[in-house]
């Protein structure tokens, strides 16, 4: 049976791990509605799973106050759900379900927290980590398993709370080797998927029109990896890695950087804002002028 | 540990063996090299079965997190994020001996590529030189730098073993090169030392002496038996001592010298550093590069101060000096900067009462389930903050890889008490 299955797992067997942005402060305020675009995303999947027997999908939800696992083609206890829901194929009953029942709890924690923010930016971070844990898993599972990539359909802004963690799942996507596909249907330009996609060698697009996401997605972001050295794909355009310095936000092509926290500042200061280290001084002077000071005060 | 040491007379009956190579066959290998029987073990019946490596290698790294965690201890450790760092590596005849297969050069080579490649990922604006040792004297095989191709290239070029070995003439030549670096980087010397004795021109303690005098921080790595001058050396200067038993744990030893040590509160002077972001050069642009002086068409980065054309970052640009980095690079470092707590281990409970059969029966991350044999709760360990469970494997890959919780950055949190601002 090994043999057997050895000749099924050509080059082209890929596993898909989909970011779905559920985030219902941003699909408030879009012209297509969320049914339209599930339906594209559905469409999609049907697609990607008909290209090889042996493809797997998994959807990971990204929601405003939490993340979660929403659908996994290798489960085998999908089939036996039953669809109440007519128009939609039965495979994908107990995605719809599951989604339902997410976006219904999201819902419910952001009634309970007050939120000021002005950015509703979704959790990626979270979301990118439940991702690459899955994939290592699949990893682990032994040396005959699809080629595991990452789909990011994102619509909500950068929080930029998040670049911490952003950064450091996508510096081990890119030591995993697995690609950041980013598709991004907001309206702003999204800075943390361009660097992700470019960084680990995916994909980025930004369609323009909605209506046409199912023939973007199947053009662009079906290609397994193996096939993607035959296929011309719209390549990295001017991903912009200045920084912005810590004092002011704006981006800037020189700047000063802090030897001990790697904080960056466009203008020379005499104390870093964010460790407290004087600079030009090692802790030990610093400490000991503090202690001279307090010595001198019995004698006196 | 010890019974793996090769015996002289061993060794002896091996030079033997490999004279007439094709007479061995790679089973007979595996009896005379590897001892293959000491990789089973029995168990309470009396048979045999491969020895469970999984749970053995979980409780070796949970003790080493133990012993990171309990230095840390809640509060942030300052790094020393900016290395400068020699590796000396000794190519006396002592580095020619078998012991380690096919020869120690070659493994100690070999496992230095793999260190300067991780070092680079994890400290990308850090610098590395290579310094050898044949003959009793130190040559410098590359300058500081910063692109671990050159290195690698310098130190594959030339393996051969010959002569003394000399401990304090490698120290006098790093110690002369790294007084020239600015003050705020932190100076270190990693030494792989395979003799078992140092052949010097005058006083090595005064040689230590002036090392720790000017801050710089020797480690060494023995391949032989332990030394005391190297003992004394690393005890001196605040750095780490240990000998490799075997080639698995010389990659070990050698890796642990990757992430950023511990700052000494005397030694670390902080500093401003001023640093250049460059932008892409427009496509089809033409421009000699300042690195390899031939013209380059497209891709390439252009110093924002003198608008040098250089090829790849980070890099310092070659007519006026200055550090060029994109951010990419700062924000590998930052994972240093804002260490994840470890996970606790849950007990595990066959009680009926256990919360956690409600809570859930499989991994956050990886949705693994985390039932053991007869649907009994295997071993998992939860996050304090989130209180999710996770597996040991997810474990070991989100403290080792990811630094990030998974559980942690499911849950929105209000602006305010983000940890850093961007």
């Amino acid at each position: 049976m090994a043999s057997v299955a050895s000749k099924l797992y050509s080059d082209d067997v890929s596993l898909l791990v989909l970011l779905l942005d559920t985030n219902p402060l941003f699909w408030s305020n879009t012209s297509t509605t969320f049914s339209q675009f599930l339906s594209h995303v559905l469409a999609f999947l049907n697609a990607v799973l008909g290209l090889n027997q042996l493809n797997q999908v998994v959807v990971i939800a990204t929601g405003y106050s939490s993340c979660d696992y929403i659908y996994d083609s290798s489960l085998t206890s999908n089939v036996n759900s039953e669809s109440g829901r007519t128009g939609m194929p039965a495979l994908f009953g107990s995605l719809l379900e599951k989604l339902e029942d997410f976006i219904d709890k999201d819902e419910e924690l952001i009634k309970e927290q007050e939120h000021d923010d002005r950015i509703a930016s979704s959790l990626l971070s979270g979301s990118l980590s439940m991702a690459l844990c899955y994939i290592q898993r699949v990893f682990r599972s032994g040396h005959l398993h699809p080629q595991p990539r990452i789909l990011c359909l994102q619509g909500s802004p950068d929080g930029p709370e998040q670049y911490v963690a952003v950064m450091n799942s996508i510096f081990s996507a890119q030591r995993l080797m697995v690609p950041i596909d980013s598709c991004y249907i907001g309206t702003q330009n999204s800075a943390f998927l361009q660097q992700a996609s470019y960084i680990t060698g995916g994909v980025h697009h930004a369609p323009k029109q909605l209506d046409g996401l199912f023939q973007f997605l199947t053009t662009i972001f079906a290609t397994d990896l193996h096939t993607r050295s035959f296929v011309q794909l719209p390549k990295p355009v001017g991903v912009d890695f200045r920084a912005s310095c810590f004092c002011h936000k704006k981006t800037i092509d020189m700047g000063y950087v802090c030897s001990v926290c790697l904080s960056i500042f466009c203008e020379h200061h005499k104390k870093c804002s964010t460790c407290g280290s004087v600079f030009g001084q090692s802790k030990l002077d610093g400490a000991s002028t503090v202690s001279d000071k307090k010595r001198k005060a019995p004698d006196s | 540990m010890s019974n793996q040491r090769k015996r002289p007379t061993g060794e002896r009956e091996e030079d033997d063996e490999e004279d007439d190579a094709e007479g061995i066959g790679q089973w007979e290998r595996a009896y005379v090299d590897d001892r293959s029987w000491e990789a089973l073990q029995e168990d309470e019946s009396g048979l045999l079965r491969p020895i469970d490596t999984s749970a053995i290698y979980h409780a070796q790294y949970r003790r080493r997190l133990r012993m990171l965690s309990a230095a840390a201890a809640g509060t942030r450790i300052q790094k020393g994020l900016i290395r400068y760092l020699y590796i000396v590596i000794d190519f006396s005849r002592a580095a020619a001996e078998t012991d380690f297969r096919p020869s120690r050069m070659a493994i100690m080579a070999k496992h230095v590529e793999a260190f300067i490649r991780e070092f680079f990922d994890q400290n990308p604006l850090s610098q590395i030189g290579l310094v050898s040792i044949k003959n009793g004297i130190a040559h410098t095989l590359t300058d500081l730098g910063g692109s671990p191709e050159s290195h690698i290239q310098a130190l594959m070029g030339k393996l051969e073993a010959a002569g003394d070995s000399s401990l304090q003439n490698a120290l006098e030549l790093v110690h002369e090169h790294l007084n020239q670096i600015p003050s705020y980087g932190h100076r270190e010397v990693l030494i792989l030392y395979s003799a078992l004795s140092t052949s010097d021109p005058g006083d090595i303690m005064e040689t230590i002496q002036k090392c720790k005098k000017s801050r710089l921080r020797c480690s060494v790595i023995g391949l032989s038996a332990e030394m005391f001058i190297c003992k004394h050396l690393c005890q001196e200067t605040g750095g780490l001592y240990s000998v490799a038993v075997d080639e698995v744990h010389l990659k070990d030893l050698l890796l642990e010298h990757a992430p950023p040590p511990p700052a000494i509160a005397e030694f670390a002077i902080s500093n401003l550093i001023k640093m250049g972001f460059p932008q892409r050069a427009a496509e089809g642009s033409m421009a000699i590069c300042s690195c390899h002086k031939e013209v380059k068409i497209g891709a390439g980065y252009t110093c924002p101060r003198c608008k040098a054309r250089v090829c790849e970052l980070p890099t310092e640009c070659t007519i006026c000096g200055l550090t060029l980095v994109s951010s990419p690079h700062l924000a590998r470092s930052y994972h240093h900067l804002f260490p994840i707590a470890p996970f606790d281990e849950v007990p595990t409970l066959a009680s009926s009462n256990d919360p956690r059969r409600k809570l859930g029966k499989s991994c956050f991350g990886c949705q693994q389930s985390l039932l053991g044999a007869g649907n009994k709760p295997g071993p998992c360990v939860t996050c304090r903050k989130c209180k999710h469970y996770f597996c040991l494997d997810c474990d070991i890959y989100i403290h080792e890889s990811l630094h990030n919780c998974p559980g942690c950055e499911s849950i929105h949190r209000p602006k305010s008490v983000s940890l850093m601002e961007e």
